[in-house]
């Protein structure tokens, strides 16, 4: 961090002499402080899946969901500032009505990341405005089928088969390339997206985590859904018994 | 008692009092038009194109105002052309459609607009919609409106199959527009038509004095007796 | 209130168009403009491609709704294949007469409303009381902007053991009963479905509701001249909603062969 006390780093609207935007790449500093979050583009659907770090015993189980549901065919896990994935979310679901108004059909996920992509890309020009400290993979199965995008606090957002963003992404990413991601089914993307969150946690290191998963498979209509309780648990058991015979 | 207003254009408007028809058929749809404009009965224009491009494979049949259906498919070819540019990807009919019916249905107090749009798209080939005057949305195999259609309502519901070809699809067009026009005082002219398919528009033409000939009541009326029927006329074949 | 939608914003008495046949692209209005200004703003319009009636009556097991599946134009039969009952959400069904293209606004703006309930992911779904409650304040705010959305409605559900039946229309009155209808059903079938109804609505089976339905449908067959011989029966009951595909009515006119002239003829 050489960078610290030139002074090029204090706003969004300067540059620093190499041509980097200092800010933004803080912003992708709040982003790998996160837990992680993962998601599985598959033969017949999406799966998406957080380790949602819990910082406090007293919070209710299940409160402040990372991962929501922008339309009824689009997901969105957010990583970074919680309160940023929430905006980002809410103008997700504000761009996806207007494209429904407008063309009287369910938005594909491309336009919806082009416009979201726009959206995010603004802060990063203003020195009255703090980039987005947020990382967001959304999933979709529209009509070209499943569909998976990542858009990155800078704005910009590219189109993976399985992404992976927070903290423990460099070690989800290599398990996601062990995958056939293009031959599994959105069933078996649960169990492997399960065993990935509790793959990267750090037990040691971090405090406890709740485990969120959403899909949207052939199981779902099309929706994006919560997975069902018994899928999840599971999911789950199967993840946490893999990770104890793996360390024996 | 007030008195009650019969016009519903505005005084010294140009109307497509028109005849307009659209159908699809297994590879794409036939879209046709007759050419009258008129002011009052006075006619403005005798060939008029009332057969409107807004997209590669989508084009729309205007009646009513013709300033403000042409308006209303100016600002659709504009957004279709942003919907493509942004989207990579031609537009669906649907998306057209919807597009026209929304400018329809939130300016219903202004316009005068009854549109076809018909076109062929990869997701579901060929498609006809009918957005009638309050700016409803309804698709349909085969469409006419302008006042000439109400005219032809039995006509094509006694002589519509499904499943015909390109060719079978363009006499029905054909045929059904000359009828319409053959009635309609505020239809008439020359017959356009346009083939829509994956691969391409085809322009059609039918000049005003090669029109398809139906019954006429000439020969009641001023022919001497005994003259045979002009063997021109086509029956109209009703199964 | 006056429950033929055609009539709605036209003139009061028979001089134009007496029954309803008259090009609608020159329909006649209710008044000329007072100046210049007058035709302006013109909001109150009227209705163009129309619906007519919608049945419904509480049933044993929940509520059952009929609608045929006309458009009409005018006098025109234009449209013959459409269907006047939406699902909204998976405990109610709404059935609309009126202005077709409102009905359509209405059907996009609570699909909106279900989207936007599915993404609060909150534990709550909307039943049909809050859907009919929600149709109510947007039907009267309209009509309030002088700018009403054209439509007689019935909103039919079954949620948490209860039935649900409610009318709501252009001005935002709302009524509830154990039967309901718009348009001419209103003054044919309405007295038809009390008689049949009427304090037996926990006792009427699925079979028996759907029979006293299609008795009425027949009727205003026979009897309202916008109306078609195809149409469609939604059952909300605890399984969810279930709408039947278009069907068509058995009507009766053989007794009509023998009938000659208007009086004294016999032959």
């Amino acid at each position: 961090m050489t960078s610290i006390g030139t002074g090029y780093d204090l706003s969004a609207s300067t540059y620093s002499p190499d041509g980097r935007i200092f800010q933004v790449e803080y912003a992708n500093k709040a982003v790998e402080n996160s837990g992680t979050a993962i998601g599985l583009k598959v033969k017949d659907g999406i799966v998406l899946a957080v380790e949602k770090l819990v910082h406090s015993k007293l919070l209710v189980p299940g409160a402040n969901r990372r991962i929501q549901t922008i339309d009824r065919h689009i997901g969105l896990a957010a990583a970074g500032l919680p309160a940023d994935g929430r905006t980002v979310a809410n103008r997700a679901r504000d761009e996806a009505a207007n494209f429904r108004e407008t063309y009287r059909s369910p938005p594909t996920l491309k336009a919806l990341a082009d416009r979201l992509g726009q959206f995010v890309q603004v802060y990063t020009l203003y020195s009255s405005v703090r980039p987005f400290g947020t990382s967001t993979i959304l999933g979709a199965v529209d009509k070209d089928g499943p569909s998976l995008y990542v858009i990155e606090p800078s704005g910009v957002f590219y189109g993976y088969h399985g992404a992976a963003v927070g903290k423990g992404r460099q070690l989800a990413k290599t398990e996601l390339e062990k995958l056939k991601l293009s031959e599994l089914t959105a069933r078996e993307a649960v169990i492997e997206a399960a065993r990935i969150i509790y793959l990267v946690h750090e037990d040691a290191k971090e405090k406890e985590f709740e485990l969120e998963m959403s899909w949207i498979s052939p199981e779902t209509d099309g929706l994006h859904l919560a997975v069902p309780q018994d899928l999840f648990d599971e999911a789950e058991t199967k993840a946490k018994e893999e990770l104890a015979s793996g360390f024996e | 008692m007030e008195r009650i207003d019969m016009q519903q254009l505005k005084s010294g408007e140009v109307n497509l009092g028109t005849s307009i028809m659209a159908v699809q058929f297994k590879d794409g749809v036939v879209i046709g038009a007759d050419s009258r404009t008129t002011t009052g009965s006075y006619i403005a224009n005798r060939v008029t194109d009332k057969l409107t491009h807004v997209h590669d494979r989508v084009y729309c049949c205007r009646s009513g105002s013709a300033a403000d259906t042409q308006a209303v498919a100016d600002i659709v070819h504009y957004y279709l052309q942003l919907y493509s540019q942004t989207s990579g990807a031609p537009p669906p009919v649907h998306t057209a459609a919807s597009l026209f019916q929304k400018l329809c249905y939130e300016n219903k107090d202004n316009l005068s607009a009854g549109i076809i749009v018909a076109g062929w798209d990869k997701e579901v080939g060929p498609s006809v919609y009918n957005i009638p005057l309050g700016g409803g949305l309804f698709r349909q195999p085969w469409a006419i409106g302008g006042s000439g259609s109400t005219y032809v309502y039995g006509y094509c519901d006694a002589t519509y199959r499904e499943g015909w070809g390109r060719d079978e699809t363009v006499e029905f067009v054909k045929n059904t527009l000359a009828l319409a026009m053959a009635r309609d005082g505020s239809s008439g002219g020359v017959i356009r038509m346009c083939v829509i398919t994956e691969d391409g528009v085809e322009r059609l033409f039918v000049p005003g004095n090669e029109l398809p000939k139906f019954w006429t009541g000439t020969e009641v009326l001023s022919q001497p007796k005994g003259k045979v029927i002009d063997p021109q006329v086509v029956p109209m074949a009703v199964e | 209130m006056d429950h033929f939608p055609t009539n709605w914003g036209r003139p009061r008495n028979d001089t134009w168009d007496p029954y309803a046949t008259y090009p609608i692209h020159q329909r006649p209005q209710n008044h000329q403009p007072k100046d210049r200004f007058a035709e302006g703003v013109q909001h109150t319009q009227q209705p163009i491609v129309t619906g007519t009636s919608v049945l419904a009556i509480k049933f044993k097991d929940g509520v059952m709704m009929a609608a045929d599946n006309l458009a009409s134009y005018g006098s025109l039969a234009r449209f013959r294949d459409i269907q006047r009952l939406h699902p909204v959400g998976k405990y109610t069904v709404l059935g609309a007469g009126g202005d077709m293209s409102d009905f359509q606004y209405i059907q996009s703006i609570l699909d909106e409303l279900i989207v936007d309930e599915l993404a609060a992911a909150d534990g709550h779904t909307l039943g049909p009381k809050e859907i009919h409650n929600y149709l109510a304040e947007v039907m009267y705010s309209r009509r309030s902007n002088m700018n009403p959305l054209w439509n007689s409605l019935l909103v039919g559900g079954y949620k948490d053991g209860k039935s649900f039946l409610a009318y709501v229309d252009l001005l935002g009155t709302t009524y509830t009963a154990s039967t309901l209808a718009t348009g001419y059903g209103a003054y044919i079938a309405q007295p038809l479905l009390r008689r049949a109804v009427e304090g037996r609505e926990n006792e009427l089976t699925a079979d028996e509701a759907r029979k006293i339905l299609e008795d009425s449908m027949r009727v205003l067959f026979y009897r309202d001249a916008r109306s078609l011989d195809q149409y469609q029966i939604a059952t909300i009951t605890a399984d969810g909603v279930h709408i039947t595909e278009s069907r068509k009515l058995e009507t009766a006119w053989s007794f009509a062969e023998g009938i000659r002239g208007y009086g004294a003829q016999t032959q």
